[in-house]
């Protein structure tokens, strides 16, 4: 049962990253490909209607992993405080960029917003891609289940008293910032026409080789760093599915976009992100957070909520998920397409 | 109580790392963000209900008039929901931030519904959310329609949640203790049954009216004042006095009614902080005005109206109320708080009942639209409901003192003692910064909409008055 819930947020995550994704990597991009406020509308315009409902499967994940692992959300929540705190600042600058952009008709107050979105998803996809790197190294839980990390100490990964930021994790951050910026791309490109399109095309192939040179050094980084990492994959090597899919996803991106067949370039690169987040779940299991000290590890055992709890979830969980889904299904059907100018909402 | 407190701390090893020095900001963090974020949800739950009644009556009558009164609320509505939903991720993270140990203590059960209302309203009002506003106009009426009817379920959906959160920290059933010390929940459905929940929900509920029918009474009023707009201002006025007279008079009863009987019986520290009562008594009074001294045990310069007190309490003249002298002082909640902020409450919803009956009056004698008197004081009312709900939300809050779960565990015992005061402070400086920031920003949307007005203007209309707005700035 624990395995189950372990499985199931981190399928939540994995869809916040998937869908949300593409509406970061979007704000990371616009102000470079997007030259004139037509553009730029546009880019917000394609994202409009669902970067809201994306955002809603970071809350949906935050709450169930408030209520299957209440005691690793507990010790995660406040032992990450400080760049979680700026986490949840820049999400409310970057939604309120989306939502009062086009209050007002002026040029100003246009750049203004352009800029914040800008700063806000390219500096949520570093600390996403931090965040995952210090579950990856290890953070010094205590002995009472708690622990507290500074933003910073010496940025080294091999520090007893490692901060969120040290040069692993910030590689993780940069990861993460490529592989956004290409998936965003790569929705804008398929959201849009001429000219945008063509220059979301180039933004995917330069991102790409980044991407490629990231994910190498990455890996090498975490089994230098982590070798005990490798052993799920060792003792059940059906697991090396998940790599192979994050590969396959990768070499689809660099092929596609040589074919101009944006669907496939954008599917791709949702193959990548979903191979890169089951390895990483993957290679953890059973550990939701080690420990520098391993003993202190929390685990999916030590950490979860109670039998009937996660039994009783589970219920209404899945109707709840399915509904979701369905409306998610309806919402971007009915949003299908390609944008155009002068199409807006309300 | 107190018994069954100790065997927590016994038997939870990390109860005994708290020094409780650093409680009191994590409060002041979480419940200025609280409050903050409550601005927001207050006004859109009330208004997505009044939206939804205009898109109704546009379905049913045709009417143009009623579709653009929709869109004209719409856009008021959607930045506050907005910022409900961007300052309320903190609070739903707050819980493992700034209250780890609480988390870790009761997250087995409480976990359950904060998850639910992520799953089951977030997904819906979002979904819905974007389909309504970027939609409404490509398919169709009816999906429209049904958009906004999805937005109103979900936000009301939500509010059910967080109160099955709220009411069994108020009232904490269904639950059993584990040998580790943490709580886990034993039957999910009492959490949702709980009595507690039924009276808070619908008082709730009856206060997001309050706010959202004054506000549109008040931009109503505001347009027939200036002459301006005379159709949309006068369906405003009448929509917002209809509404806001039954939500006025049902805050007070039934729901409000419901909620001191159940404080008077489950949370007897609270009632006496709200009201006054320092002395147990048989008949107890009801204070009116007078400042509680707590030195003095008593009230001070007091108008009561005797013996009322203990009838609305118990229904009956001479029941006994238990007074602060009753209750061991470490089981006190902070009663300057808790008395005003009821009183407030209380004292303000008596004149929103009188007025808005005034009100209903005249409007069914068509005198309303030209009683300039009472048009003023309807547009000069709409910030006052932000108090009303408010402060309700301080006595309960407070009220509860000390307990975090009531009865069962001390707010002092669940807060994040790893996180340090000198971080906390760091995040409320950043929290008050950008919460500012979201007001200026909100109100300049207000002024802006409701200078603009229902009729949708054309594009070099708005090109001038984007230049206007830009020469007042």
């Amino acid at each position: 049962m624990q395995t189950l819930w372990f499985i199931l947020v981190a399928f939540m995550l994995t869809m916040y990253v998937l869908l949300d994704g593409f509406d970061l990597g979007a704000g990371a991009i616009h102000i470079f490909v997007a030259t004139d406020d037509q553009e730029r509308r546009m880019i917000l315009q394609s994202i409009g209607p669902v970067w809201d409902g994306n955002e809603v499967w970071l809350i949906a994940s935050g709450g169930t992993l408030f209520f299957a692992f209440p005691t690793l959300y507990a010790s995660s929540f406040s032992g990450f405080y400080l760049p979680l705190m700026i986490v949840l600042w820049l999400l409310m600058i970057r939604g309120l960029a989306i939502e009062l952009r086009h209050r007002l008709h002026n040029p100003l107050w246009a750049s203004f917003w352009d800029g914040l979105f800008f700063i806000g998803s390219a500096l949520l996809a570093i600390f996403y891609g931090a965040a995952l790197g210090n579950v990856i190294r290890g953070v010094p839980v205590g002995k009472s289940g708690y622990f507290f990390e500074p933003l910073w100490t010496n940025f080294s990964p091999t520090n007893s008293t490692p901060g969120i930021l040290d040069w692993y994790t910030v590689l993780t951050g940069l990861l993460a910032l490529v592989t956004l910026i290409v998936h965003g791309s790569s929705w804008v490109a398929l959201k849009t026409e001429d000219p945008l399109n063509t220059r979301c095309r180039s933004v995917v192939r330069r991102f790409w080789y980044a991407g490629i040179i990231l994910t190498a050094l990455t890996t090498i980084a975490t089994f230098s760093l982590r070798p005990e990492m490798f052993s799920n994959f060792s003792s059940r090597p059906w697991g090396f599915v998940f790599p192979l899919i994050a590969l396959a996803g990768l070499a689809g991106v660099g092929y596609y976009i040589r074919s101009y067949r944006d669907g496939a370039v954008f599917l791709s690169s949702c193959a990548y992100i979903f191979g890169m987040m089951t390895s990483t779940a993957f290679a953890l299991y059973p550990d939701v957070l080690p420990a520098v000290n391993p003993k202190n590890s929390l685990t999916v055992y030590n950490a979860s909520a109670s039998h009937y709890g996660l039994t009783v979830g589970l219920v209404w969980w899945s109707i709840g998920i399915i509904l979701a889904a369905v409306y998610f299904i309806f919402i971007y059907r009915l949003f299908r397409g390609k944008v155009r100018p002068g199409d807006e909402g309300y | 109580m107190n018994a069954a407190l100790l065997n927590l701390a016994d038997l939870h090893p990390v109860l005994a790392l708290q020094d409780g020095g650093n409680v009191l900001l994590h409060r002041w963090q979480f419940g200025f963000n609280l409050i903050y974020h409550y601005l927001y949800p207050q006004l859109t739950m009330g208004l997505i209900f009044l939206i939804f009644v205009l898109e109704t009556l546009y379905l049913r009558r045709r009417d143009e008039v009623f579709k653009k009164a929709a869109n004209f609320w719409t856009k008021l509505f959607a930045p506050a929901f907005v910022i409900g939903a961007v300052t309320g991720i903190p609070l739903e993270f707050g819980f493992g931030t700034n209250w780890a140990v609480f988390s870790t203590v009761s997250g087995g059960v409480i976990g359950q519904t904060v998850a639910l209302e992520g799953v089951f309203a977030f997904f819906v009002e979002s979904a819905f959310l974007g389909l309504y506003l970027y939609g409404g106009e490509a398919f169709g009426e009816r999906v429209r329609w049904f958009s906004s009817f999805m937005i109103f379920l979900g936000s009301w959906a939500s509010g059910y949640f967080i109160l099955t959160v709220n009411s069994w920290m108020q009232n904490p059933i269904g639950y059993k203790r584990l040998p580790n010390g943490n709580l886990a929940i034993e039957h999910l459905w009492k959490l949702f049954l709980n009595p507690w929940l039924f009276h808070q929900y619908i008082h709730v509920i009856g206060g997001t009216i309050v706010v959202g029918s004054f506000a549109m009474a008040g931009v109503g009023a505001f347009y027939l004042l200036s002459k301006r707009d005379i159709e949309y201002g006068r369906l405003f006025v009448t929509t917002g006095v209809i509404f806001g007279l039954v939500a006025s008079i049902w805050m007070i009863y039934p729901s409000g009614d419901m909620e001191s009987q159940a404080v008077a019986e489950h949370q007897p520290a609270k009632l006496a902080a709200m009201e006054g009562v320092f002395e147990t008594q048989k008949g107890a009074p009801l204070t009116i005005i007078g400042q509680p001294n707590a030195q003095e045990m008593k009230i001070d310069n007091p108008i009561e109206l005797p013996k009322v007190l203990s009838f609305l309490s118990y229904r009956s003249f001479e029941s006994k109320i238990t007074g602060l002298a009753g209750i061991p002082r470490d089981q006190w909640p902070p009663v300057a708080w808790t008395y005003y902020s009821y009183h407030i409450m209380v004292g303000l919803g008596t004149i929103f009942a009188g007025i808005m009956v005034l009100a209903a009056l005249m409007l069914w004698r068509r005198r309303l639209f030209d009683s300039r008197k009472m048009l003023w004081i309807l547009m000069l009312l709409t910030p006052f409901p932000f108090l009303t709900n408010t402060f309700g939300w301080i006595t309960t809050e407070v009220g509860r003192q000390p307990w975090i779960i009531y009865g069962v565990m001390r707010t002092a015992q669940g807060a994040s003692f790893n996180v340090n005061s000198g971080n906390v402070y760091f995040t409320i400086a950043g929290l008050a910064g950008i919460f500012f920031l979201l007001s200026v920003l909100y109100v300049l949307v207000v002024l802006k909409e409701v200078h603009a007005g229902p009729e949708p203007v054309s594009e070099e209309d708005e090109a001038g008055l984007g230049e206007e707005v830009e020469d007042i700035l």
